[in-house]
């Protein structure tokens, strides 16, 4: 199975953490892995983005014309990005964000009320992991035990204590797709 | 071993230190700068290597030149406009004729340009890049485990043929994270070469480094030998992969991430029934002329992706000596080409 996912959003919304468990996951299961970010002026307030291969066998190219599934932090996101999702793939967006919906007919679409979830939980810093729980729930590529794992090798000891809220806020973001 | 996901650069600091390299200066530049930032975390505590910022790439270069004068291992890395400032030592480097290793995290220019990805510095690398005849040994890594492997390589290269050796990646190989497996680490060395200048010896002459020959006739000797060691380096060490070749009618080429996204589009192009190989040139200098000329005689034509203006392109026309026709396929200043994009332009010019 493969997944070729690209997550987009402003900056400081997390995007590139979340690409970043979900390779970590991937990597914990020996999956093969290809991670690659914006890195540019946009890093700093601008629109990022993250392209995330999730793979059981060898990623040609890290750079992609068309994707599996689309993670739209942000209004640009969907704008720039919807019609570069495959035929039958996914759209997972904040509704709380976006204004001007996607409206492709031959896609899944998922509207997601991320950022209001996120401030009902207390903590806006967690928006992205209640998205990574959506986008979990829609494509199942790594086990739930797995982004456990990455996000204790990816969060510094210091920040430990905070696993818990990331926890629930992603639990969250997988109940939100199932309803 | 175990596998961990790594960042580009992250990786190829981490083989530096696994190398058993002695010495790094270097000069902070996006998209590179988290080499520095990774040897100075943890670099010294682990093997007693040196690490140090210099003032500035010229500087950088020279206590390579000094350093790699006393037959420890030592490398630099920097991104396209800081390694423009190093050419005048690495041209010097090459007539002492001293080892080091260089990374270039190209990134678009010309100019200070972009710090977006690129592979705008081919000619620069492969050609000479400072003054005089010579060649650096270069070597494309196209994934992050080649970051790891090829630094090892290099510094092997580097000291066989007493060469400085370049690897030429772009930044976004740099930036990017993918599963690697790292080698163990080697020991630091504790015995140098006897050329090494490592003070004189009690009953030995004065061992001297240098890239100054006034006399003519003593120049065209060092010229000579130089040429002597690049035959037998494009001898031994032309380094390639291809892929789906056998029966391919076309065929894909570029070198590091360029060819990953070929890659790509070949796979695409051989589902809609195509019969696209791919080429991959792992050594640019020694560029693998033999593979295209072999090539040239059975394919209906041979499509080159690269991110800039058209470099290597100009290596692979001469080494299919017109035997099929070659077309040219690029973007610059930091836009990558998509696989989507270069099967489309394959299906306009070839189809």
């Amino acid at each position: 199975m493969t997944q070729e996912a690209i997550f987009s959003g402003f900056g400081g919304q997390g995007v590139l953490t979340m690409g970043m468990l979900l390779g970590y996951a991937g990597i914990i299961e020996d999956k093969e892995v290809t991670w690659m970010p914006s890195y540019g002026p946009e890093m700093r307030g601008g629109t990022a983005n993250c392209i995330t291969i999730i793979s059981d066998t060898s990623i040609s190219s890290p750079i992609i014309s068309t994707f599996d599934t689309l993670m739209a932090l942000n209004q640009p996101s969907v704008d720039k990005f919807e019609e570069k999702v495959k035929k039958g793939g996914n759209i997972i967006y904040d509704s709380t964000n976006i204004i001007n919906v996607p409206t492709r007919k031959d896609i899944n679409i998922y509207a997601v009320p991320g950022s209001e979830t996120a401030v009902r939980l207390k903590n806006s810093k967690v928006l992205n992991m209640i998205m990574l729980g959506s986008f979990l729930k829609v494509n199942p590529i790594v086990k739930l035990e797995s982004i456990w794992k990455a996000l204790e090798q990816v969060l510094p000891e210091r920040y430990h204590h905070l696993i818990p809220l990331n926890q629930e806020a992603f639990n969250t973001g997988m109940e939100l797709i199932a309803k | 071993m175990s596998k961990k996901l790594m960042k580009g650069n992250e990786a190829l600091a981490e083989a530096m230190i696994r190398a058993g390299c002695d010495a790094y200066f270097g000069y902070p530049i996006t998209p590179q700068s988290e080499v520095i930032e990774y040897l100075s975390r943890e670099a010294t505590n682990r093997t007693g290597m040196v690490v140090l910022q210099a003032e500035s790439e010229v500087a950088a270069i020279n206590m390579i030149y000094g350093s790699a004068a006393s037959g420890r291992r030592v490398m630099t890395t920097s991104s396209s406009p800081g390694i423009s400032l190093m050419q005048e030592g690495l041209s010097y480097i090459a007539a002492a004729e001293l080892p080091c290793l260089v990374a270039n995290i190209n990134r678009g220019g010309p100019g200070l340009g972009t710090i977006q990805p690129s592979q705008g510095d081919y000619f620069q690398a492969t050609k000479g890049g400072g003054h005089g005849d010579y060649h650096l040994i270069v070597l494309a890594p196209s994934s992050v485990q080649e970051m790891v492997d090829y630094t090892k390589l290099g510094f092997e290269l580097a000291e066989k043929y007493r060469c400085p050796t370049m690897l030429l990646a772009d930044g976004a190989i740099g930036q990017m994270m993918e599963k690697v497996e790292l080698f163990e680490q080697m020991p630091r060395k504790t015995e140098f070469p006897d050329w090494a200048t490592t003070g004189k010896p009690k009953n030995g002459d004065r061992r001297i480094i240098t890239s100054l020959f006034i006399q003519p006739e003593k120049m065209e000797q060092i010229n000579l030998g130089l040429q002597r060691k690049y035959r037998e380096i494009e001898k031994n060490e032309v380094r390639f992969q291809t892929i789906n070749t056998e029966d391919a009618e076309y065929i894909f080429t570029g070198f590091g991430l360029g060819a990953r996204i070929c890659t790509k589009a070949m796979e695409s192009g051989r589902a809609k029934g195509y019969k696209i190989g791919v080429v991959r040139p792992q050594t640019l200098y020694p560029f693998p002329v033999e593979i295209y000329n072999q090539l040239s005689k059975k394919v209906k034509g041979i499509l080159d992706v690269e991110m800039n203006a058209g470099q290597m392109v100009e290596d692979v026309r001469l080494a299919v000596r017109g035997n099929t026709r070659v077309e040219f396929y690029g973007r610059m200043g930091g836009i990558i080409a998509t696989p989507d994009e270069i099967l489309e332009y394959f299906e306009k010019m070839f189809l």
